[in-house]
């Protein structure tokens, strides 16, 4: 029943980007097509899901028993960095089709607030709804992984609205970036009639 | 000193973190349910940002070139580290209210932006200014999208109710309203700040 809720409540209740504004600055830049939204969610998703493994055992048996979990924020930045970094090595050499795809993302996926935000969360946020408060590793895993869909699902929701927006004749102070944020919070409204469904 | 005076005011309007480069979008929708929140955001940014730059701009000509990125991250993650120590001493409310977005100043594309566009080629003070400049920028526009988003939703200026009760749009202090007002706001620098 819990892994429904985190499930749920990860993708539409509290959505990465239109509610927890995570990830913003790669939502914005690579939504222009449907196509490169695709990509990035993809490499969004593999990656949340790996780092969220990694930096939970490591908070789990190397910061806590050690009493140095304010080394928090550097141990889990460091790890991403070389997680990203090993992945496009290993991807590389395993499945050159899959980095051809994810290719150009996985490098900007480093910067990308939604990795270090989830690691953090997963480790020291309490939810409401999960005996206990905390999340096991299996909660975690299933967590990070309905996370980053509702990651996606809003990358792509608002590429296909932006592929239309594009063919729009918009005024000259709007054009770009200010018309595509208004759009966002129209978006974010919609997505507001989910709260309240999962405490 | 004109020259380290221009570096501070370029970064108010010229270089506006938030309303002409669009970096560090995330905090800046997030953290801006009131004006006081938007205020003390830009503050620990520029903690990080002035300081960050300073030890980047001294070390920059030892540090190979093939390893800056992890260096310049383990410095801003430094800086973050002790920004948390004090604020969780000295400001423990406001460390609970802002939660993730302290720590997640380490990937503020602000920071690490300033730390390869600018502190890697120049001098210590000088960076130190840039630094306070772009801060500052930074500040401002949080402040100000705090302060429209407080007066819209809550009713309120810095905390002090001028409408009486509590009737204010409560969508603006959600997250639609953080898009929809940073969205128009853009609209009004393009409009009447921005030249050309």
């Amino acid at each position: 029943m819990e892994y429904f809720l985190i499930i749920i409540s990860a993708i539409f209740v509290n959505n990465i980007v239109l509610a927890q504004f995570l990830g913003i600055c790669p939502f914005l830049g690579v939504s222009n097509k449907l196509s490169t939204a695709t990509g990035m969610s993809m490499a969004v998703c593999f990656v949340i899901t790996l780092a969220t493994l990694v930096t939970y055992l490591i908070n789990q048996y190397l910061l806590v028993p050690f009493g140095i979990t304010f080394l928090q924020t550097i141990a889990f930045i460091l790890v991403i960095a070389a997680l990203v970094q090993m992945v496009e090595i290993v991807l590389k050499k395993v499945s050159p089709s899959l980095y051809q795809a994810l290719g150009i993302f996985l490098p900007l996926i480093t910067t990308n607030c939604a990795v270090l935000g989830v690691a953090i969360n997963v480790v020291t946020k309490e939810f409401a709804f999960v005996p206990g408060g905390m999340l096991n590793l299996g909660q975690a895993l299933v967590y990070a992984f309905a996370t980053s869909l509702g990651y996606g699902l809003a990358m792509v929701i608002f590429a296909g609205i932006r592929e239309h927006l594009a063919l729009n004749n918009v005024p000259k102070a709007f054009k770009g970036v200010p018309i595509a944020i208004i759009s966002v919070g129209i978006l974010a409204l919609a997505f507001m009639g989910f709260s309240g469904m999962v405490k | 000193m004109s020259n380290k005076f221009k570096l501070i005011t370029d970064g108010l309007v010229k270089n506006n973190p938030t309303f002409v480069l669009l970096l560090g979008m995330c905090p800046t929708l997030a953290t801006t349910t009131s004006a006081i929140n938007g205020l003390s955001m830009g503050l620990a940014t520029l903690f990080v940002l002035v300081l960050s730059n300073m030890a980047i701009s001294a070390i920059a000509p030892v540090v190979p070139d093939k390893v800056h990125i992890p260096v310049y991250i383990v410095v801003i993650a430094t800086f973050v580290t002790l920004l948390q120590f004090l604020m969780q001493a000295y400001t423990p409310a406001m460390y609970e209210t802002l939660g993730l977005f302290i720590p997640l100043i380490v990937v503020n594309c602000i920071v690490l932006g300033r730390a390869e566009a600018f502190a890697n080629k120049h001098g210590v003070l000088e960076s130190a200014c840039d630094g306070l400049g772009v801060g500052l920028g930074f500040t401002c526009s949080l402040t100000v999208l705090g302060l429209v988003r407080e007066i819209l939703g809550s009713g309120s200026v810095f905390g002090f109710n001028f409408i009486g009760g509590n009737d204010g749009m409560l969508a603006f202090v959600m997250a639609p309203g953080a898009f929809l007002c940073l969205g128009y706001l853009m609209v009004l620098f393009n409009k009447y700040l921005k030249k050309n």
